[in-house]
């Protein structure tokens, strides 16, 4: 039975596609395309009602971000995703550090609900959305 | 550039012989003068005592382990650590100074000139970078080679024409000073975990033995006529019982003679005697070996050393013996740094505290002394405290004092918490004599000047050599009975000249002065092998491409070129 | 003809591969091809030719666009910044060269900065851990040539450090390991079956965030201890059977990376693996490294470290003392809780890998974003100032991930009147001389 809105876990970490888009320029297309995805386990998928490649709204206790739903490259545990570093997903990260410098940038919760109609903002947009810098 | 006349001081130059004569000193173009003229500044150093500038032998002031120890003791910025009011930078860390308080702090003391004792050659870049950034004092930097795949492989074969090569070969890349040793073989067999704790252990693979290094980097050094001689930290290091292996290490050098165009007489340079100098077979009977190793250095004329003091604070050790930094830890359980380093080497870093309440540390401090006052030549004695392994160099004129008051050492060996044990395991307490300020120039002026190949420009104050020139607040007609007076003078100098330069006036730093990297540039036969096998071994064995290895000149801006002719 | 650079040290990892053989027009000016180098380190020396590049600094207007400005404007507007700021946050540091990086905090001691690097969201809970408990470690040479037993835990260089696995740390033949990765056994410790873990002889699954959990029982193993039923997921009997195997190693190695860093505990988690890597030490050789993320973030360790006495996060807007306290002169939290007054970022993009939390704050402050192209940060700053790409249009000295320095080459010019940093850096650096002189902005 599907649920509208599912919570798992978030890591968020480099790939090497991220890190050549990265490279490319921030904003290139092959950023674009490596970094505004969540990878999700296919149990997860079920759990969602979602098709693969889906849009979703991902919620953290930091923020909110659409992102697109995909299978996983690199194996994951069902409840836990994975989302490439960078502005997308650190609209979602903690900034809470416990006094160490270091965000939660691995290991928070999220809920997920699909959002298939949905627009991914670009890179820079999605930052200067945040940070009420977008211009008129 | 100025001219100076330092007039009505007392000069003390174990080059010239002047034991405290008021002699005026003339200063122009950097260099020390006959005569200058009326133009001249005067500096008034009346009542005041002139030495030529200090040269410290043996400190680890810059490179890898060094800053592994600042980065892993924020502690050690807690104290002695902001800036001064004037021209300095923000200084801190004390037992590992920031390089800015590095040469400010030795500057302070009157002295110019400091020898990094251990550059890995594959860090070699950071080891300039570090004394690049060190303002005031000239700095050169031995490599090691002691542990270094190459070297062993040519000296089991005694291919001593090669190993020399080779050596020219790392002197240029690295711009090093000379043939630095520390626990040959052992540190290899340390990447193994394993040592070599008497000079007869056989390194594992390379099957050789330390003694066959020591001896064939002796004779790799003469080969090359360097400035300096090899300079040995020797196996063994701080095990009670050790003074033997010293002994038999000393014992290589018999019958070899120094070969080179610098004045240098000693083939050996035995650092941090210290260290080295242990009787007893236990630290329950540790008790001191100074008196035998002394009476063998006092007999054997082609040999140098330099003392290690312990200084009695907490401080830092590192050391390029990473098997002696484990076992340390093992035995006080604070924090250990350790790297292994590729083909050549390693180091590890481990606090220690050296607290007059236990008897086993006031048992090293008392050694390190003893060493000192059994010198009968103290143009071969010099005075150190291994920075920061046995207390950091700022404590130099601390341990003058305790060197020339006998009051003021007995004051501290008197009170120590065990001192009835501390006193029976050592020789101090019966020991009178107290070190003159002649003699005190020959241990940190003239003697390591000399051994350093280095006595025609530096050290002394004859007319010709270069203006380096300290001026401490100490009248020889008044010897300060405190030894606190002692240190404070010896610890901020009334005037600090370097190259000509004030450069500290007043124990503040006035002026930067122009620092130098010094090098050795051997010119060796081109030699077809030793470049086939370097070029075999960066493309099977290391981790950086050879054309990436050399230091670039960059870094080393303001450099003082010695050549050496090996051909 | 166009010709061959050799001998080119790749500017992006901490691998610091220095093995590249780029293709450079006969004019110097245009990178027409690259060897050696991973897709990353290959996208960046191409990226130096693409058409849209920026090469004169530019200020945000009124209405939000940039509008171009000349480098003297673009040095007194930063001068001016950094003069008038009480306690301004200089960030960054780990794309540029020590070079640039000892003029930058010449400036920070002057102004009262707070010089930071990108270990701060990286490796810095790694540098909390050494300064607590030390770490033996050693160069990548000897992993080559001595490594029988390698173990990969929270890291994926696949992704990551692309080349590490075959010039250092599984397949190459050293003199010792001539069987190459036969003759190694490669575990790999992760929360999901990365491509690195395709790479291992053995992968161990562990449960996200369980790893202080699982260091702390393999440590409990290797003293004989004994074990709850799993820890992390991991059966007991797969935790002695590891540390039974790791013991007849002749020399073992940890790589750790960012799934130890980042996850709960942070600097406990690597203290933990330091820790059992010493434990290791009395049964056998054992080490341990940081796989370092930036090709230079060492480097700005290593420059802060002599001349300040710490590797991060340096406040020097005392003037007076250096001060280092994570939690208080960190990057992330002087951003969230709003602690300095202006911010100036250099080789880096915090907008796009700090939290968000922290890039609104900083959006608040006069921004200065000095970078050679347009990124996240840039597009929320006051001003971008462009300069010349280190390790591909400038050289300067790097630090690779075991701290061994390689001095980086200038393959290419680079744009026309485009600075470096260290001439971009001293300019500043005199302005703001001449503004203290004359007393203030």
């Amino acid at each position: 039975m599907a649920e509208k809105k599912i919570t798992l876990n978030i890591i968020t970490c480099r790939t090497i596609q991220q890190g050549v888009g990265m490279e490319a320029g921030k904003t290139s297309q092959k950023y674009f395309d490596a970094c505004t995805i969540i990878q999700l386990h296919p149990d997860d998928f079920k759990r969602l009602g979602a098709w693969k490649n889906t849009n979703v709204r991902v919620t953290s206790s930091a923020g909110s971000v659409i992102l697109k739903a995909v299978e996983t490259r690199e194996d994951l545990v069902p409840g836990l995703a994975h989302i490439p570093m960078g502005p997308w997903a650190n609209r979602l990260v903690p900034a809470y550090t416990y006094s160490t410098g270091e965000p939660c940038f691995k290991g928070f919760p999220a809920d997920i609900e699909v959002a298939a109609n949905e627009r991914i903002m670009g890179a820079i947009e999605v930052l200067q959305d945040a940070c009420g810098l977008i211009r008129k | 550039m100025s001219e100076y006349i330092i007039k009505n001081g007392h000069v003390f130059d174990p080059v010239q012989g002047i034991k405290g004569d008021k002699k005026d000193i003339a200063v122009k173009d950097g260099k020390i003068v006959d005569k200058v003229g009326s133009s001249a500044k005067v500096i008034d150093a009346k009542g005041k005592t002139i030495m030529a500038g200090a040269l410290d032998i043996h400190a680890h002031v810059a490179g890898p382990k060094v800053n592994a120890g600042r980065w892993y003791r924020p502690e050690d910025k807690h104290f002695d650590s902001h800036k001064v009011p004037g021209i300095t930078r923000i200084e801190g860390g004390k037992s590992i100074p920031t390089v800015f308080k590095t040469g400010y702090a030795y500057a302070r003391m009157g002295f110019t000139f400091a020898m990094e004792a251990a550059m890995p050659p594959l860090y070699a870049r950071h080891v300039h970078e570090e004394i690049h950034d060190t303002p005031i004092i000239d700095e050169g930097a031995l490599p090691v080679f002691g542990n270094n795949w190459f070297v062993m492989e040519y000296l089991k074969n005694q291919e001593i024409e090669n190993s020399a090569a080779y050596v020219a070969w790392i002197l240029r890349q690295t711009k090093g000073y000379g043939i630095k040793v520390v626990n040959p073989g052992g540190t290899e067999a340390w990447a193994w975990g394993l040592n070599c704790l008497s000079i007869h252990d056989n390194v594992p693979y390379f099957d050789i033995t330390p003694a066959e290094i020591i001896t064939g980097l002796m004779k790799t050094n003469e080969y090359l006529g360097l400035p300096h001689s090899m300079h040995i930290h020797q196996n063994n290091l701080g095990n009670p019982g050790n003074y033997t292996v010293t002994l038999d290490t000393l014992r290589l050098a018999e019958g070899v003679k120094a070969n080179n165009n610098f004045g240098r007489d000693q083939i050996m340079h035995s650092t941090h005697l210290q260290f080295h100098s242990y009787k007893g077979t236990n630290w329950g009977d540790f008790e001191s070996g100074a008196k035998e190793v002394m009476d063998y250095v006092n007999k054997q004329k082609n040999i140098t050393v330099d003392t290690g003091n312990v200084t009695l604070d907490e401080t830092t050790t590192m050391t390029a013996d990473g098997p002696f930094e484990h076992h340390l830890h093992g035995l006080n359980h604070l924090k250990w740094f350790n790297v292994d380093v590729e083909l050549e080497t390693a180091a590890g870093v481990v606090p220690y505290i050296y607290d007059p309440n236990i008897r086993v540390c006031a048992t090293q401090w008392a050694i390190g002394l003893e060493l000192a006052l059994y010198a009968k030549d103290p143009m071969r004695c010099f005075i150190t405290t291994d920075h920061p392994n046995a207390g950091p160099f700022t404590r130099y004129p601390r341990v003058y004092a305790w060197l020339m008051s006998k009051k003021y050492r007995d004051e501290r060996l008197n009170t120590f918490k065990h001192a009835d044990k501390v006193i029976s395991a050592t020789n101090l307490s019966g020991m009178d004599r107290e070190i003159s300020l002649y003699e005190l120039a020959q241990m940190t002026r003239a003697g390591p000047a000399k051994a350093l190949g280095l006595s025609k420009d530096y050290g002394g104050l004859k007319v010709g050599m270069n203006a380096d020139i300290a001026i401490y607040n100490i009248d020889p007609d008044n010897f300060p009975s405190a030894g606190a007076e002692i240190e404070k003078a010896f610890g901020n100098v009334a005037y600090l000249f370097k190259d000509g330069k004030i450069c500290v006036e007043n124990g503040k730093v006035v002026d930067m002065g122009n620092k130098h990297t010094f090098w050795v540039d051997a010119k060796v036969k081109e030699n077809k092998q030793v470049m086939h096998d370097i070029r075999e071994k960066f493309l099977k064995y290391y981790s950086v491409n050879e054309n990436n290895y050399p230091v670039p000149e960059s870094y080393a801006p303001h450099q003082h070129i010695i050549n050496v002719d090996a051909a | 003809m166009p010709k061959e650079v050799t001998d080119v040290i790749c500017p992006f990892c901490g691998t610091l591969c220095d093995d590249l053989c780029i293709t450079v027009s006969d004019d110097n000016k245009t990178i027409l091809g690259v060897k050696n180098a991973c897709a990353i380190g290959s996208e960046k020396f191409n990226h130096q030719r693409l058409p849209g590049r920026v090469k004169r600094p530019r200020m945000r207007q009124a209405d939000g666009t940039y509008k171009e400005v000349s480098y003297d404007e673009a040095v007194d507007w930063t001068a001016k910044m950094l003069v008038k700021s009480r306690k301004t946050l200089m960030y960054g540091w780990a794309s540029t060269s020590c070079q640039a990086m000892s003029i930058g905090h010449e400036i920070a001691e002057k102004v009262g900065g707070i010089v930071d690097n990108c270990a701060t969201v990286c490796h810095g809970s790694s540098l909390i851990a050494i300064e607590d408990v030390g770490v033996p470690s050693c160069t990548l040479g000897e992993i080559k040539n001595r490594a029988d037993r390698v173990i990969f835990w929270g890291c994926n260089p696949a992704h990551a450090h692309p080349r590490h696995m075959s010039r250092y740390s599984i397949f190459p033949r050293g003199f010792f390991t001539v069987k190459g990765h036969k003759g190694r056994k490669i575990y790999c410790v992760d929360c999901r079956y990365t491509d690195t873990a395709k790479c291992a002889d053995e992968f161990i699954q562990i449960q996200q965030g369980y790893d202080y959990e699982l260091l702390n029982a393999f440590r409990t193993a290797a003293r004989g201890g004994d074990l709850p039923d799993a820890v992390g997921g991991v059966p007991k009997e797969k935790i002695y059977e590891i540390v039974d195997d790791l013991k007849t190693a002749r020399f073992g190695i940890i790589f750790f990376g960012m799934g130890l860093t980042h996850t709960m505990g942070r600097n406990h988690n690597i203290d933990i693996a330091i820790c059992l890597t010493r434990d290791m030490n009395d049964f056998t050789k054992f080490s341990i490294m940081a796989m370092r993320g930036h090709w230079n973030v060492t480097g700005s360790g290593q420059v802060l470290g002599w001349q300040y006495g710490f590797p991060y996060a340096v406040d020097l807007s005392r003037r007076d003392q250096a001060r280092h306290q994570t939690g208080e002169t960190t990057s992330v939290d002087l951003l969230n809780r709003n602690e300095v007054e202006a911010c100036f970022y250099i080789a880096t993009d915090p907008g796009a890998h700090f939290p968000v939390d922290a890039m609104v704050s900083s959006a608040r402050k006069p921004t200065v974003c000095i970078d050679p192209h347009i990124n996240c940060t840039t597009e929320i700053s006051d001003l971008h100032i462009p300069v010349a790409m280190v390790g591909v249009e400038t050289g300067g000295c790097a630090y690779r991930m075991d701290n061994v320095p390689i001095e980086t080459r200038k393959v290419v010019e680079p744009p026309e009147g485009m600075l470096t940093d260290e001439e971009l850096l001293t300019k500043i650096n005199k302005r703001v001389d001449e503004l203290l002189v004359k007393g203030g902005a």
